[in-house]
């Protein structure tokens, strides 16, 4: 499936130099503007594209942590500790296995729990990122397009499909509610697996042959 | 690796991602994840589903200061996180669950023994220790049982459950989960309510033709 890697060292060089530990990506031009930044705050620590994404994802995650009930102060309190785990935790970000408004989901997901139970949620082990430095743009663009198709498929739902999904996914639904639900397009979700696993193969394989 | 036969179900991995799954089960999903390159997958698409909501969602205005006050931040020296790493057969969210020490077995007897690592009304979850050929504990469980093989393998009229495997039952199943020959078996065990034992005499010795 690498058979494609497109050498990225001809394309943009718009921001500061990678810390000699991470594995840079360089930025190109077809990737989309939030993994530009998320890699520009990995690899370089970039302030300016940090903001870029607060702007971007501030408002956002505001208007979405609020549709769970929580008030506007509480919600901007989520919003910095998530902002500032984005920041902090930038090294697990890995753009060849998720989209950042994936990864952010999910950190904004546990803090509103943590927040709301008072109580730790379970997290899985972090699966090492192999070390190596290779580069495949082919995968990171794979998951973006992958991404856009999702969000394509989303738009096209019925207003009652849509509710449904939003519902899940704003944790308003227990596991027996989502499951009568068979008009969810859990399908569109099963499409995007297979991808993921080739990679988590990929990764898992470049672990054992250190 | 072994190969992993019984999974989680997506409706479970969604509510995972989302966040509404009792802390019992969701610390069965997190430790099936750890073990299951297949559900870790599946994970990662139901995040990215969450993120689409999320990025399509109604946006709220952040105030003013906001903004500056986060990158008044970045160089703040976060408070120190407490992590635990996988320690023999417990991957690290079984770790975080028992805070890094070894388990504290009490004796169920028959060389049945557990482990409560949370008990309370949202449900509870425990480790499991059958010795082989032993039944796990005669058992009611109202709703849902998730029940993860961490050593050793298990049997039950519903099929054979080695490491890494998932049993999702609900209490209409009735079933005598039975420890294989080998290793004894160690399982995660996570259940609605209170996991209530009906007897300390282990099933295997009740005529088990029944499903
Ligand atoms: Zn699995």
């Amino acid at each position: 499936m690498h058979t494609d890697l497109i050498n990225l060292k001809d394309v943009g060089r718009a921001y500061a130099p990678p810390r000699k530990d991470m594995h840079p990506v360089e930025p190109s031009a077809e990737m989309n503007q939030q993994t530009v930044w998320m890699l520009a705050v990995r690899d370089g620590r970039d302030r300016a594209a940090f903001g870029a994404l607060f702007d971007f994802f501030g408002p956002r995650l505001k208007g979405f942590i609020m549709r769970s009930g929580t008030n506007g102060a509480q919600a901007e309190d989520i919003v910095q500790d998530v902002m500032l785990t984005v920041w902090r935790k930038a090294h697990l970000f890995d753009p060849h296995r998720a989209q950042v408004s994936a990864w952010i989901y999910q950190i904004a997901r546990n803090r509103q729990i943590d927040v709301i139970r008072k109580e730790r949620r379970p997290v899985p082990e972090e699966l090492k990122l192999p070390e190596t430095d290779e580069i495949d743009a082919s995968q990171i663009l794979a998951v973006e397009q992958d991404a856009a198709q999702l969000k394509a498929a989303l738009a096209k739902l019925t207003p009652d499909q849509r509710a449904i999904i939003e519902q899940a996914y704003l944790g308003e639904l227990t596991h027996q509610e989502i499951s009568a639900q068979s008009g969810l397009p859990l399908g569109t979700v099963k499409s995007r697996i297979r991808l993921g696993l080739e990679r988590l193969r990929h990764d898992l394989k470049g672990l054992r042959e250190q | 690796m072994t190969a992993i036969n019984h999974h989680t179900s997506d409706a479970l991995l969604a509510a995972y991602a989302s966040g509404n799954l009792a802390q019992p089960f969701a610390l069965v999903v997190a430790v099936h994840v750890s073990m299951c390159i297949e559900c870790r997958a599946a994970l990662l698409a139901h995040q990215t589903v969450g993120g689409a909501v999320m990025e399509a969602g109604a946006q709220a205005a952040c105030s003013g200061g906001l903004k500056a006050s986060i990158l008044d931040r970045l160089d703040d020296e976060p408070a120190p996180e407490i992590t635990y790493a996988r320690s023999s057969i417990f991957p690290s969210p079984v770790m975080a669950a028992l805070k890094g020490k070894p388990p504290r077995w009490k004796s169920l007897g028959m060389g049945v023994r557990q482990s409560i690592l949370s008990a309370d009304d949202t449900g509870s979850v425990r480790l499991l220790y059958i010795p082989a050929g032993r039944a796990m504990p005669d058992h009611s469980h109202s709703g849902m049982e998730l029940t993860l093989v961490l050593q050793g393998s298990f049997s039950d009229e519903t099929g054979r459950f080695g490491v890494g495997d998932v049993e999702v039952a609900f209490d209409d199943l009735e079933h005598t989960p039975t420890a294989n020959v080998g290793p004894a078996c160690i399982c995660l065990a996570a259940a609605d309510a209170p996991l209530r034992f009906t007897s300390l005499i282990p099933r295997m010795l009740q005529p088990i033709f029944r499903i």
